[in-house]
């Protein structure tokens, strides 16, 4: 496909490199330096100028692309940008749009004004946070199939129900149907088989159907103690905090915000109720102790500043809190999250990221390509990636035992209409099935890419 | 500095260039030319075996950046020189390698100076030899390469900038592969096109080949010791001057055309000014000559091909401008510096490059006339980043640095200061002729080894624009 993205910022340089494998990509942007580095590295087409220019646009072929993407800084310029280019001709477009103000107006641009998808890293990192918060032990939920499957990194706890437990086992002992896909062992990533035993310290990621991965937590936190969280402290009051506090006291957690800004402060207390706001420096330790901060089930570090937030994280776990939400603006410090000790390091940049992705693979899927949605894990790593079988293939209603699967591949489920199946051998994959694959091979395009 | 990739890239270009050479054994054949087998099957050999075992595997580690992309490719255009001369010593058409090296060099760079005196005893198979490196050089083997290769390598830009020519290298589609190919689509049309009307005008078809391919790569090896004058015929001097000429347009510019964006290709500000001063000098340079010819058509004839021939840096000739008032001689001399556009396939400074540095120019002039003056400079009426009127400049510092060193050491030889100047001009160019005795009628056989030596590394230097081959050398630490 021909894909054109405006603004060329770090979600804009980093679509730009996923997507140039496989699609002919054009970026715009004013800055010649960052345009000249994206081309430089990638295998795309670069055109310096203001993407608001009919001439610009015309110099990118906007008329014959499949999809702009407008990822510039500026949320009025995206806007601008998408309504310019679609009466120009383009098919569909994304706009990224992040200030609370557009927030009620969301469905009248996108049926009125044609935006094809809107997307808001605030919004969607302070929803990813409070999944995270929700299920204590999760380090991450994807969910796939329109909500059915859900796809969760766990981190296996000293003294969980789940160390020493081998894979063939753990379904009867939990009397639950789920699937362990992949092991994140220190360094090593496997895709386990029945024998593989579980240890304290492991990262595991697990498919399950939606209620029965609510089960599940209920039966790994039971084993210890009650674990939900109840009061939470977020630590910088920018656009994140606003959504995420809206969302925790919607669960009917209590939450205290600490910002520095005075301004921010009024503001924010403006527009949300029956949370606690201080303005205080929230990087003081006196202050933290004073708040009580340390006594909080959760705390999450959500100043602009990436480095300020991971010492704050470290010091809050230090203290005894619980559950740490670290934010980071810059991708690459995502690969620390290891070293660090630290759970859960959300970056607003990676999840609109995939959240494009996912739409740009979708509308691939209308032309001809199998991929529905597609993850990516550990770093990368790992894809997890859903599969729609569409046509009548040699591997269609044959035991999946007789199968024989690539190597670092495993069927995680299927959906057939509204039943959820965990695969076992005896299963088959009929037509119009979402088959969800977890893999570490890179690239798979089309289900027949799975088997031998 | 990824030494693995370097040499895997290296091995491609090699492989390629030892494809190239079973062109011209099937040449020798046709002409029952027994040599070729050992002449050429020897190099293809060697060819063939460093390009394979430098490609066996893909290296893991395939991060390549602007000092790989450089350091791949002067060294690549080393090599493949030095290979390439061997077909020529082995049959003992040139007796010693310098010679033969610098007869290489001068094809893949496009050059065309040549150092035999008598170049109608060549066999065919070498002269069709030495008019392919022309062809080949002309757009960049490793250009090829990207457009055969099907990896989808993100990071090739950094050596298609090291091999194509012009102060800005960009893409014309999103992927650099489909942009190679339509470069190579664009350079394949045009040289067929112009093989066949040289056939109309009577030219045999190993001569037409052979001319088309020299003069597509704005090269200048013709078989003919008086060159394109052999044939004399106004007809073949107009299609190859008009070639020549196209071929020394922005490559960009035919794409454009082809998609129909007639707007694009017009507003380009440099070819505009590359026909202006095509039409300028020939004028001029018409008016100073007049007397040594009979009439104004024949004047026109001459002036109008020997202009074409330098500006574009191809370096055929029909005439002996050495007969040329000094005016003429010297208006030549400038041209060479002017030469074609960014992005073609010709040599010279660029016609670009030359107009931002009077921009520039005229610029400063403003601001000591006027300090309050706020000017910026402009080429297809966009404001030119700061960082390529610097990289401009610094260019020209250079060339002019490394000029002046090499005509240092070609005066070691004896001859005459203007003759050893214009002997460096001409080489670092790629242009092919310079004044008095290495004027069209003349040849550079008379250097001594070191001083081909020395010739064949300005070539490179003016061919891959200085600073890969200056990278190639600089002593690194990582």
């Amino acid at each position: 496909m021909d894909i054109i993205i405006v603004g060329c910022g770090k979600v804009g340089s980093s679509l730009a490199e996923v997507l140039s494998s496989e699609h002919n990509i054009t970026i715009v942007d004013k800055k010649e330096a960052l345009v000249e580095a994206a081309s430089n590295d990638f295998d795309v087409m670069g055109i310096v100028g203001n993407c608001l220019q009919t001439e610009i646009l015309e110099e990118a072929n906007v008329s014959k692309a499949n999809i702009m993407i407008a990822v510039t800084a500026s949320d009025e310029v995206n806007i601008l940008t998408c309504l310019i280019a679609k009466k120009m001709g383009v098919r569909h477009c994304i706009a990224r749009v992040r200030s609370p103000e557009f927030d009620k107006q969301l469905v009248f641009m996108r049926e009125e004004l044609g935006i094809s998808m809107m997307v808001n890293p605030d919004y969607n990192a302070a929803n990813e946070i409070a999944k995270v918060l929700r299920y204590p032990e999760a380090i991450n939920i994807e969910s796939f199939a329109k909500g059915r499957v859900d796809l969760a990194e766990i981190r296996i706890t000293s003294g969980s129900i789940l160390d020493g437990v081998s894979l063939s086992q753990l379904s009867r002992r939990l009397r639950l149907d789920v699937l362990i896909c992949a092991v994140q062992r220190g360094e090593e990533l496997t895709i386990p088989n029945g024998n593989f035993v579980l240890r304290a310290g492991d990262k595991i990621h697990m498919t399950a159907s939606h209620s029965n991965m609510v089960k599940f937590f209920k039966s790994i936190s039971a084993a210890y103690r009650e674990k939900r969280v109840k009061r939470a402290v977020l630590i910088g009051g920018g656009r994140v905090a606003y959504h995420l506090a809206q969302q925790l006291i919607e669960m009917g957690v209590k939450v205290k915000i600490i910002e520095i800004d005075r301004d921010r402060c009024l503001e924010l207390s403006d527009r949300l109720n029956k949370v606690d706001i201080s303005c205080a420096d929230g990087t003081d330790h006196d202050i933290l102790e004073e708040e009580r901060v340390y006594d909080a089930d959760a705390v999450v570090t959500l100043t602009g500043i990436d480095e300020e937030n991971i010492l704050l994280s470290l010091l809050a776990k230090n203290n005894g809190v619980e559950k740490v939400v670290t934010k980071v603006n810059r991708m690459s410090l995502m690969q620390l999250s290891d070293t660090l000790d630290l759970d859960s390091i959300i970056s607003p940049k990676t999840i609109t990221v995939n959240q494009i992705l996912q739409y740009v693979r979708a509308k691939q899927n209308s032309l001809g390509n199998n991929v529905t949605t597609l993850y990516r894990l550990v770093n990368d790593r790992l894809e997890a990636i859903e599969f729609v079988v569409r046509d009548k293939k040699d591997y269609v209603e044959v035991p999946l035992k007789k199968l024989k699967l690539r190597s670092g591949i495993l069927i995680a489920s299927i959906v057939r209409g509204n039943d959820l199946i965990i695969p076992k051998g005896d299963d088959c994959l009929m037509l119009n099935d979402s088959v969800v694959v977890v893999t570490t091979t890179k690239g798979m395009h089309d289900l027949s890419n799975i088997f031998d | 500095m990824n030494y693995r990739m370097i040499s895997y890239v290296m091995g491609q270009i090699l492989k390629v260039v030892g494809l190239f050479m079973l062109l011209p054994i099937i040449v020798g054949f046709i002409y029952g030319e027994k040599h070729v087998i050992a002449s050429f099957g020897i190099p293809f050999l060697i060819t063939m075996a460093i390009g394979f075992s430098f490609t066996l595997s893909k290296p893991k580690n395939n991060a390549v950046y602007s000092m790989e992309g450089f350091v791949s490719v002067a060294a690549s255009w080393v090599t493949m020189s030095c290979i390439g001369a061997l077909p020529f010593v082995i049959s003992g058409e040139i007796k010693d390698y310098p010679s033969a090296l610098f007869e290489t060099v001068s094809g893949f760079t496009t050059t065309g100076a040549s150092i035999l005196s008598d170049v109608e005893a060549m066999s065919r198979s070498c002269l069709f030899w030495r008019a392919f490196t022309h062809w080949l050089g002309g757009m960049g083997v490793l250009m090829f390469v990207l457009a055969i290769m099907s990896s989808n390598d993100s990071r090739t830009m950094h050596m298609m900038r090291a091999e194509c020519a012009g102060p800005k290298v960009g893409r014309l589609v999103s992927k650099s592969r489909f942009s190679a190919r339509i470069l190579y689509g664009i350079y394949i049309t045009l040289t067929v096109s112009e093989a066949i009307l040289l056939m109309l005008g009577g030219m045999p078809l190993y001569d037409a080949i052979v001319h088309s391919c020299s003069s597509a790569g704005t090269g200048g090896f013709s078989m003919w010791g008086n060159s394109i004058g052999h044939y004399n015929s106004v007809y073949i001097e107009m299609v190859v001057a008009t070639f020549i000429i196209l071929f020394g347009v922005n490559f960009n510019l035919y794409y454009y055309l082809l998609i129909k964006k007639f707007s694009l290709a017009y507003k380009n500000e440099e070819v505009r000014t590359y026909f202006g001063v095509i039409i300028a000098s020939t004028v001029i340079i018409a008016i100073n000559v007049h007397k040594l010819y009979d009439g104004v058509g024949d004047t026109l004839r001459h002036t109008f091909f020997m202009v074409a021939s330098t500006i574009t840096s191809a370096g055929f000739s029909t005439t002996d401008t050495a007969k040329w008032p000094v005016f003429s001689q010297t208006l030549l001399l400038m041209l060479m510096f002017v030469g074609s556009c960014a992005g073609s396939t010709g040599g010279g400074m660029k016609v670009s490059r030359i107009m931002i540095l009077i921009k520039t120019g005229i610029k400063e002039l403003k601001y000591i006339t006027n300090p309050r003056a706020v000017a910026t400079v402009k080429m297809d009426g966009k404001p030119v980043e700061k960082d390529v009127v610097r990289g401009v400049s610094n260019y020209l510092i250079l060339f002019m640095m490394l000029m002046c060193i090499s005509v240092l050491l070609v005066t070691l030889n004896g001859f005459s200061i203007e003759e050893s100047t214009s002997a460096v001009i001409t080489c670092m160019n790629n242009i092919g002729f310079g004044v008095g005795r290495f004027g069209p009628a003349g040849n550079l056989g008379g250097l001594n080894a070191f001083s081909k030596v020395v010739l064949c590394f300005d070539m490179l230097l003016g061919r891959l624009e200085i600073y890969p081959l200056i990278m190639l050398f600089v002593p690194r630490k990582r």
